[in-house]
């Protein structure tokens, strides 16, 4: 099944290959990895995309936490959580293709970031079903280059403590 | 006052009161060596190659418990010492290895014997420093020995720059550390603990499964009032022989795949497995979906990722064996009392059955072909009352050496277990002679493993490390033989070594004692002969070379099911191979 699991590590020179070099050394799957500062300079928030049945994903959150350079570990799907990925998308447009193109834009609620004689580059944010079904719609016209951010995730905030006992309950 | 990082580094190991580093000099260090040079406090054991520095600091560490340091040169240096810290990674051996780099303008260049130290070491060390600024040197040495030696313990690297060696800073040595994203749990969880208890008054067909961890947290006083409380049986890993007094009347030995049979039939056949810094690991658990089919687990670790990464785990504890052991001991002591005993009389009943059904055995005839099995025994013997540290190097004989040498107490037992490291034996004998100068350090070697770290001769010659080497000499490198002839149809593709050298010429040439057992009848007197001398000895005993580790646990096998002795056919075709072999090795001894 698939995890999103939420790292605070340390903003040290090595911290990010420490975590890369744990997944590959131990044959755990990265699905994405996205790193980025936090408000604190000093440490860096990762969302790490990863699949495993429970025993592995026990397994990946302990060795997580037993890295020297982690702060924090959070499974995020112990929780309720919002996730969100963008992807730039520059499409191949012949003239005749320019106006199909900017519909379904917006259909998505994309923007476009940028335009060129041929192509158009296509801004879109949102959760990974809706990045996929853009592309689909898109692909007929010609993707000439596709990058996507993989995805981060916060926790909601505010749950009662019995809906994660539920949630708990269902998983067992 | 300022001083240069060489002057620091030798300033913070004064007062993590280091007294001895294995150590070996090269274009950058160069500085660390010329100071080193000039005092007095620290005593150098210059070693001839960077493996046999690491295994050395291993040895020290392992038997004192405390970390032990080397230091090597950039590029090479760092490859080659690369093989005991992944070894001590394995084996949670407490390790601090400084190692040289290339100046920090050239770092990236491809500079003369330069290599990426923190990419090579840093999945096989517990973590890794880059000393990039001499003023930060300090305060990583002591987050060094900090993180080393804490938790569960392991290796730590640290790599300074030439021109942070030789720049200067203001030295202060922090008193104390704290690393916000590193606090290990020590006390165990009061409720888990309760459960555990519980569960272990209950359990009619218990067993307690230890390991290293029991001896690197020195909790072997407390396993002993444990087992005695609650009158439970003890099986040791590899990694734990020592935790428990060998002849003990409650020590099953060692299980696992080469352990004994009723150490792993209790395992089996156990209602409750007590694992005690112990991490389930392959040799032991062999066919995991059919491991310790009828048992609860309780899984008391200083590491919460060994917990249920193997096996299911019932009632998980985290924490430091000792304490948790205390705690226990002080619930069971209120609520049991000897009807423990009682309780367990038929399992003790069926354990003494086992015991006596396959006992370890070997036959050793009065002018046959020497076993290796009574090379270890007599050595066990004749040593035991001093109280010998020993070490091993890795194959057959350390599986005889594990089950023939029954060690009374912790910290005396050398091993590479995790990574099964040939090689590992002599240095690391070595380290704990260089500990312990007063004291018997036997290596039990083979001659395939004893000539991987051989060049250290030298060293144990010149710093006077009076290790007793005994090579247990069957010109092959017997595991890999015995795999061939069990499972490879007794094709022995690269396992016979053809020749070896005349080892009591080799221990001469070196300026060490050789000695050499040629027929069963000597071999006492040879073995009182080296452990009289105060000088480095090997002890070469040409045994017969088709003798075979059982029981055994084939790889994946389920633990109940051990070949006890060779199948027929074997049997058949060793009888004639024998006799040309030893014929053979005869030749060769005597040419």
């Amino acid at each position: 099944m698939e995890h999103i699991i939420s790292v605070t590590v340390e903003n040290k020179f090595g911290s990010l290959s420490r975590i890369a070099g744990l997944f590959s050394g131990r044959g755990f799957n990265i699905e994405s990895l996205s790193v980025a500062p936090t408000l604190d300079p000093s440490m860096s928030q990762m969302t790490i995309v990863t699949s495993g049945d429970e025993r592995i994903i026990e397994q990946i959150v302990k060795q997580l936490n037993k890295l020297i350079d982690v702060i924090k570990v959070v499974d995020l799907n112990e929780s309720d959580f919002v996730s969100r990925e963008t992807a730039l998308i520059k499409v191949h447009t012949r003239s005749e293709d320019r106006a199909e193109a900017l519909r379904i834009a917006d259909i998505f609620r994309a923007n476009v970031i940028d335009s060129t004689p041929t192509t158009y580059t296509i801004e879109v944010t949102g959760d990974p079903r809706k990045i996929e079904a853009i592309i689909n719609l898109l692909q007929p016209l010609g993707i000439k280059e596709l990058t996507r951010t993989g995805r981060v995730a916060v926790a909601r905030e505010l749950i009662r403590s019995t809906d994660v006992q539920a949630k708990k309950v269902v998983r067992e | 006052m300022k001083l240069t990082g060489a002057e620091i580094l030798i300033e913070c190991l004064k007062r993590e009161g280091v007294k001895t580093i294995f150590a070996l000099p090269g274009g950058v260090v160069l500085k660390i060596f010329d100071m080193l040079h000039q005092q007095k406090d620290i005593e150098v054991v210059l070693t001839r190659h960077e493996q046999g520095a690491g295994h050395m600091a291993e040895g020290y560490a392992k038997a004192t418990g405390k970390a032990g340091v080397c230091l090597v040169t950039s590029g090479p240096g760092m490859t080659n010492v690369i093989t005991a810290l992944a070894d001590a990674y394995m084996d949670s051996v407490p390790l601090v290895c400084f190692s040289g780099q290339v100046p920090t303008s050239l770092i990236g260049n491809d500079a003369f014997q330069e290599a990426d130290n923190m990419g090579l070491s840093r999945p096989c060390t517990k973590y890794n420093f880059l000393v990039k600024d001499v003023k930060d040197l300090a305060v990583t040495i002591k987050e060094a020995f900090y993180i080393a030696t804490t938790g569960r313990p392991g290796p730590v690297l640290v790599d300074i720059p030439k021109d942070v060696s030789m720049d200067k800073a203001e030295f202060t040595y922090p008193s104390s550390v704290s690393i916000r994203s590193y606090n290990p749990v020590y006390e165990g969880n009061k409720w888990q603990i309760k459960q555990a208890a519980e569960a272990m008054t209950k359990a009619k067909k218990p067993v307690l499964y230890v390991g290293g961890g029991v001896i690197f947290s020195g909790a072997s006083q407390e396993l002993i009032e444990l087992a005695e409380l609650t009158h439970m049986p003890v099986d040791m890993t590899l990694m734990g022989l020592g935790a428990f007094p060998g002849e003990h009347p409650q020590s099953m030995g060692m299980l696992g795949m080469h352990g004994t049979y009723w150490a792993n039939m209790v395992m089996h056949y156990s209602d409750l497995v007590v694992a005690i810094g112990a991490r389930f690991d392959d040799r032991v658990t062999g066919k995991v979906s059919e491991f310790c089919p009828h048992a609860k687990v309780i899984h008391i670790d200083i590491d919460p990722t060994s917990i249920r990464k193997n096996v299911n785990v019932d009632i998980p504890i985290v924490g430091d064996c000792k304490l948790v052991l205390r705690e226990l001991i002080q619930i069971l002591r209120a609520t049991v009392n000897g009807d423990q005993r009682e309780l367990r009389k038929p399992w003790w009943n069926q354990i003494r059955e086992w015991q006596q059904a396959n006992p370890l055995a070997y036959q050793q005839e009065a002018d046959g072909p020497i076993k290796p099995q009574h090379v270890i025994q007599r050595l066990y013997e004749l040593t035991k009352d001093r109280d010998p540290i020993v070490s091993t190097d890795v194959g057959q004989h350390q599986m005889w050496a594990a089950q023939y040498f029954k060690l009374a107490k912790p910290n005396r037992w050398l091993t590479s277990g995790g990574l099964g490291t040939m090689g590992f034996g002599f240095p690391a004998a070595m380290g704990a002679q260089a500990a312990f100068p007063g004291r018997l350090v036997l290596c039990i070697a083979g001659d395939g493993s004893i000539q991987m770290n051989m060049q250290e001769m030298a060293t144990a010659v010149v710093h006077k490390l009076p290790v007793k080497i005994i090579i247990l000499n069957n010109r092959f490198h017997g595991m890999v033989r015995q795999w061939q002839d069990l499972f490879y149809e007794g094709r022995y593709a690269s396992s016979y070594l053809e020749t070896t050298p005349d080892f009591v010429k080799l221990a001469e040439a070196y300026g060490a004692v050789g000695l050499r057992a040629s027929k069963p009848s000597e071999i006492d007197d040879v073995l009182k002969e080296a452990i009289a001398v105060n000088k480095p000895v090997i002890v070469d005993v040409p045994t017969y070379p088709y003798e075979n580790v059982y029981p055994m646990i084939p790889a994946g096998g389920c633990n109940h099911e051990m070949i006890l002795e060779d199948p027929p056919a074997l049997k058949n075709k060793q009888s004639g191979a024998g006799q040309m072999a030893s014929k053979d090795s005869d030749t060769i001894l005597t040419a």
